[in-house]
């Protein structure tokens, strides 16, 4: 994984839950199947209300026609974020649609273990509130050495939590592969 | 800077001197516990990741409960619980509590405490929500996911974010017509369902220290409701007696330093609480039982982890002793040492078995039963247009049965209450 990650940034607004990342509808698709799970790059976060997508304006699709990948990899979300259902296939779908990244406020428990153990992307957290101070297309870089984010549209710098060993877990590919590498297994 | 006791106890696990809120540790777990919905999955990915040679870690620090779906014809619940037959017998393992056999426990948060798995200071990982019922027991105890288990039943070892600690005081003595269920019910309403998301929550005060073991695990169960990452009571004298009455000794008590950070602090004078619901479908839609008094009802249901233990039945009791029930009312021991004990505890020389079926209740097995519906021929199962009182903890669509029935939460005084009149009814009127 790399260090630094630059990207488009996604903003969306608190307690965005599980069946607004993947409606339950949308479980039915085999996650090993490459083809089948395009599908869940395709539904991602198309549950979030029109007026809430892509904020401050919102009304911008995270996908677009019948794309599986977003032209946003970062998203930045509020507190709460993937409250709800326990479902894996929320930080999955997430990954498929090229999202690396998500920075929020807070998250619900399960949903912060499952990206992690999963390998299925990094969730930060900021030390202040950013879904109110970054907007939807502005160009991030993510350092996840020095756990700072710059907005390089206004060139302002934010500082995250560290990720202490998340960060290794995700850059290994999840749990089983991290405690493999690591003889842990 | 000093720390809470669930940074102490993480940071114990994690062979640290200290921990701070935000950093991520890898910890030793000293229990898993799983069950029959949840178990057989993690079983499946722990031997697809560790091979058909896996090893569980330890034995003796693996235990699981069969309890959720449990006295039910359905032949997917009966295959999971035959799962778990064959792997504790594959593995010969200790702490399996097989149903249909004199070992068989009912629910697994109360078994735990019963049969000893609660020890201060400890770390306690289980494949549902509502593990942090164990911190009632000054220890850290939260609930994970399949494959997290797996993962636990092949090393021992869990990552986890040291939660911020939020601290909830209870000052002076509970009135006669208050429970622990009130006052959790009455936080929910304060703080909301994702008011503790990724927290401690820490309980202490008067009306805390005065209450017995049972009452905290009312408190700590429903910490998740909150979004809670754990809920904690530190030792006292009342958890110390328990332990010393079933054999629990050589524990480490562990305690919050007076500078301690915390997230935030709330102070409550219980005497200005009211009986108190949660009316449908959140646990956070909170109200007086004042307020929605009146309301018809077609079934009353004492059971469950927070509402199926002796003392949620001892003060249900009080309230029917020589009443007759209005509408079907069920009373679901949560433990099969619960289901004995209604034999032998007593009102005015009267068992409490005796009080709840003069009364005309339903007495039915141990198990979680209705709480989450279940089979469809689950006892107590809530059916289209049901309006519920319960001492359970969860009242979401669906959540006891029927997604068109409403249930409201409330404490077991407040439920028998209701039972006798078929409305909701205020527990002073009775008290
Ligand atoms: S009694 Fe209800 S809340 Fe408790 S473990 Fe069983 S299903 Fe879960």
């Amino acid at each position: 994984m790399e260090n630094l990650i630059v990207g488009k940034a996604y903003v969306l607004g608190d307690n965005i839950d599980t069946d607004q990342i993947i409606p339950a509808e949308h479980l039915v698709y085999s996650t090993s199947d490459p083809e089948e799970l395009k599908k869940y790059g395709h539904f991602a976060l198309s549950s979030v209300p029109i007026d809430k997508a892509g904020l401050p304006e919102g009304g911008k699709l995270f996908i677009s026609g019948d794309n599986y990948q977003s032209e946003y990899n970062i998203i930045i979300g509020g507190s709460n974020f993937g409250c709800g259902s326990s479902r894996e296939h929320a930080p999955l779908a997430l990954q498929v649609a090229g999202v690396k990244v998500v920075i929020a406020e807070s998250y619900a428990r399960i949903f912060y273990r499952n990206a992690v153990d999963g390998g299925f992307l990094i969730p930060y957290e900021g030390t202040e509130k950013l879904n109110d101070k970054i907007k939807t297309g502005d160009k991030i870089e993510v350092d996840l050495i020095d756990n700072k984010i710059k907005n390089l549209n206004s060139g302002k710098e934010y500082q995250l939590r560290p990720l202490g060993s998340v960060y290794d877990i995700v850059n290994s590919g999840g749990i089983f592969n991290y405690a493999r590498q690591n003889k842990m297994i | 800077m000093g720390m809470t006791i669930t940074e102490k106890i993480l940071a114990k696990a994690a062979q640290r001197k200290n921990v701070v809120a935000g950093e991520t540790v890898w910890l030793n777990v000293d229990i898993l516990m799983t069950h029959d919905v949840c178990g057989p999955p993690t079983v499946a990915i722990w031997k697809k990741e560790f091979g058909e040679q896996a090893k569980v870690w330890d034995k003796q620090k693996l235990v699981i409960f069969p309890d959720h779906y449990i006295f039910t014809k359905n032949a997917h619940a009966n295959r999971n619980v035959s799962v778990l037959r064959q792997f504790a017998a594959d593995y010969n393992l200790p702490n399996y509590y097989d149903v249909g056999t004199e070992r068989y426990k009912g629910v697994c948060h109360l078994a735990l405490a019963e049969e000893g798995f609660n020890v201060p200071g400890t770390v306690l990982i289980g494949t549902d929500s509502h593990t942090c019922t164990s911190g009632a027991f000054g220890m850290f105890a939260t609930g994970v996911g399949n494959t997290d288990a797996a993962f636990i039943l092949g090393t021992g070892k869990i990552w986890e974010k040291i939660p911020e600690s939020m601290k909830f005081t209870f000052n002076g003595t509970l009135p006669e017509y208050l429970t622990a269920k009130d006052l959790i019910l009455h936080i929910l309403g304060d703080i909301t369902t994702d008011g503790a998301t990724y927290r401690a929550m820490e309980f202490d005060g008067e009306a805390i220290e005065a209450m017995n073991m049972f009452e905290r695990m009312t408190l700590t169960n429903m910490a998740i409701e909150a979004g809670g990452m754990n809920g904690i009571i530190a030792v006292d004298q009342v958890t110390r007696n328990y332990l010393n009455d079933i054999g629990v000794t050589g524990y480490e008590e562990l305690y919050s330093d007076k500078d301690a950070l915390y997230h935030s602090k709330f102070n409550y004078d219980v005497s200005k609480i009211e009986p108190t619901v949660a009316k449908p479908h959140s646990p956070d839609n909170r109200d007086t039982v004042k307020n929605v008094e009146g309301t018809a009802l077609t079934k009353c249901y004492i059971g469950s982890c927070t509402g199926g233990k002796i003392t949620d039945f001892q003060f249900a009791a009080k309230i029917l002793f020589g009443q007759k029930v209005k509408v079907p009312t069920f009373i679901v021991p949560a433990s099969t040492k619960v289901a004995k004990q209604l034999d032998v505890e007593t009102i005015n020389g009267i068992t409490l078995k005796e009080i709840f079926v003069n009364a005309g209740c339903v007495i039915a097995e141990s198990s979680c039963a209705a709480c989450l519906g279940g089979p469809s021929d689950t006892i107590g199962r809530s059916v289209e247009g049901d309006v519920v009182i319960s001492t359970t903890n969860r009242n979401f669509p669906g959540r006891m049965g029927s997604k068109n029935s409403q249930v409201y939460l409330a404490s077991p005084l407040t439920v028998a209450s209701s039972a006798v009149t078929g409305k909701i009814t205020d527990p002073r009127k009775f008290l």
